[in-house]
């Protein structure tokens, strides 16, 4: 009997009992749509993130404050002094202390409110230099970025994120409107490009960019610190190098020692590596919990082979009777339990992709389906339905003739 | 030459302690053409030797020699090839395929011999021509009356031209008008040069047949020849 009239058989037996089938496969269907959506997620959110912090700009050093040692030698958390000043910034972009940093971009930030007429926004607010455009890898929609000599001037000027913008002036060009902060009018004299990373939640697009010395004044900050200064390196080859001269440079002006560093260097690469890790946890959690549920479903195809195999009891012997080796019949319900498994993976796999178009509606969460996954998933289907089936498989084998065909 | 030589066959059931002989010594033969019928109370050791005959069991001493080959030192494997190529069955319960048509119960047999599938087709409607259902081959036996179910047993059993026809009581089941149909079809097969053996325990169903043989305890008690007045 070639393998084909086996397969053919097969797939005859699993019809003739639809029910049974359909319920044996529910345990396959359900694991794998649920193994394809868990990896779909975390891959989503991994390139989610990985959206967000490359539309960050390319190259980049983001120098945050870190924590800092008092004189009695209590160390405070991260972040909690503002160790960062305008000085460091400005040491940063010495081309001969720091020759690797193409721009350098301090900024600090806050949350103010907006108010255009009758509208009121809050916003996050960036106080920044002219380089900010650059080293951020921003582009304007309409307008112009404010210039070297406003920042000197602490000009009252404001460049809205395009959210901001769409929310604060619904009809009409926003440039060369007026926008009160805290008292204080700001002419609009630009809007940011959108970064289009992702639809949700992205403060990339929300936000309103002036001078440095301006934002300290609507935000009532005081002195030369800084809540980040971002550092462009001139190439992906020299960020390795810049890294290294401005931790020395900032180590130096700081008077400490690198075990004592009272700020932080991050790059792209190790915020991705910090998101993703985090995310990777949680996806290795759900898909744990996914690969348990197919595995029920494994011994749910084994039980019913096994029940399939006492059931057709006169069947099998008469099969052997009229010439069915032990190898044929192991061969037949091995094929049976194979094509309940494929076709559970293959159903899963079609419930999955479909959960996957329609889970992002539901849950604001991007589900990035990926061919490897929904490949491995159908194999593991097809591994299942053969792993399991060998029991029962070799049961019906071993049954002689005689006893068989006597059963009632 | 014998279609089948049965030279002291004896075959021991143990369970537990205690052995069962349930074919005390056979020495049978049977030559091709005969119409042979076996008959003998329950218990007698006639399922035991139904199944000796048809490679279902190999005795426990003894040689079978089935169309002069030795089938008591088979491997499973090899019995079940020796099934398929010489013995058709036909059985009490007719045990049929409930989910297939008839023709795909009657190419079974086929399947197994390896042959393709037109083929298997044509020789499955010939079959079942043969046994007078040629307008039957697409019911399922849940569609057919029982005469007409053991009809297609008995198509299942011809299609492989097989050296010998082994029917298993085959009209047990059956109402006296569809056993005389299905009794008739066996004569017919006779006449047409089929080796024949009937198991039954009925004298009117043995009546048929050339050659009668009685077994009890175990052992061949009588073996009469005689003239069949059709």
């Amino acid at each position: 009997m070639s393998w084909l009239e086996t397969f053919r058989a097969g797939v005859e037996a699993v019809r003739a009992h639809r029910l049974r089938s359909a319920l044996t496969m529910l345990g396959i269907v359900i694991g794998i749509s649920s193994v394809i959506l868990t990896v779909g997620l975390g891959q989503g959110a991994q390139n989610q993130v990985k959206d967000q912090i490359s539309a960050l700009g390319s190259n980049l050093l983001i120098v945050s404050p870190g924590s800092s040692t008092d004189s009695s030698g209590l160390r405070g958390g991260f972040g909690s002094a503002s160790t960062l000043t305008l000085q460091d910034a400005a040491a940063i972009g010495d081309d001969s202390v720091v020759p690797d940093a193409a721009a350098v971009a301090p900024t600090t930030s806050g949350s103010v409110s907006l108010t255009a007429g009758e509208t009121n926004w809050t916003t996050s607010v960036a106080g920044t230099t002219t380089s900010w455009l650059g080293v951020r890898a921003r582009e304007l929609s309409s307008g112009r970025f404010f210039t070297d000599a406003e920042v000197e001037q602490t000009a009252n000027v404001v460049v809205l994120g395009p959210d901001t913008a769409s929310e604060l002036f619904s009809f009409g060009s926003p440039v060369g409107q007026t926008v009160i902060v805290d008292g204080t009018e700001l002419t609009v004299i630009g809007v940011l490009a959108s970064t289009g990373s992702s639809s949700s939640g992205s403060s990339e697009d929300d936000v309103a960019v002036m001078p440095i010395g301006t934002a300290k004044l609507v935000t009532g900050a005081s002195g030369s610190s800084v809540s980040t200064i971002y550092v462009e390196a001139a190439s992906a080859e020299t960020l390795g190098a810049a890294y290294q001269e401005v931790q020395a440079l900032l180590l130096n002006l700081h008077g400490v020692a690198e075990s004592d560093a009272d700020f932080s260097i991050a790059t792209q690469d190790s915020l991705v590596e910090t998101a993703n890790s985090t995310n990777r946890t949680l996806t290795v959690l759900l898909g744990g919990i996914a690969a348990i549920s197919l595995l029920v479903g494994g011994i749910g195809v084994m039980n019913i082979m096994l029940v399939s195999v006492t059931e057709r009891v006169r069947e099998i012997g008469l099969r052997k009777a009229l010439g069915a080796t032990p190898r044929v019949i192991r061969r037949q319900f091995l094929v049976e339990a194979s094509v309940l498994g494929l076709a559970g993976g293959v159903l899963g796999v079609g419930l999955g992709v479909l959960g996957a178009q329609v889970l992002p509606g539901l849950i604001d969460q991007p589900v990035a389906v990926s061919v490897v996954a929904t490949l491995g998933a159908i194999g593991t289907a097809l591994a299942l339905g053969i792993g399991f089936g060998v029991y029962p498989a070799s049961r019906a084998a071993r049954l002689t003739p005689i006893d068989a065909l006597r059963s009632e | 030459m014998s279609t089948i030589e049965l030279d002291g066959v004896r075959k021991t059931y143990r369970s537990g302690s205690i052995e069962f002989e349930a074919l005390c010594g056979i020495d049978i033969r049977i030559g091709s053409g005969e119409y042979v019928a076996v008959l003998g109370p329950s218990g007698s050791g006639k399922s035991t030797l139904m199944n000796v005959l048809g490679c279902l069991d190999v005795p426990t001493e003894g040689t079978y020699l089935l169309a002069g080959e030795d089938v008591s030192v088979m491997s499973e494997a090899q019995l079940a090839e020796v099934r398929n190529r010489r013995i058709g069955f036909v059985f009490q319960q007719f045990n049929l395929l409930a989910m297939l048509p008839a023709w795909r119960n009657v190419e079974l047999p086929l399947v197994y011999a390896g042959l393709g599938r037109a083929e298997r087709r044509e020789r499955a409607h010939a079959a079942l021509a043969r046994v007078g259902l040629a307008d039957r081959t697409e019911n399922r036996p849940g569609e057919l009356s029982g005469g007409q179910q053991q009809r297609v047993a008995v198509a299942r059993a011809l299609v492989t031209e097989p050296a010998i026809i082994l029917a298993d009581e085959p009209t047990g089941n059956l109402d006296s008008s569809s056993t005389a149909d299905v009794l008739d079809l066996l004569d017919e097969l006779h006449g047409a040069g089929r080796t024949i053996v009937l198991i039954t325990h009925e004298h009117d169903v043995a009546a048929r047949a050339g050659r009668r043989l009685v077994i009890s305890d175990g052992r061949i008690t009588s073996d009469e020849r005689r003239e069949v007045v059709r």
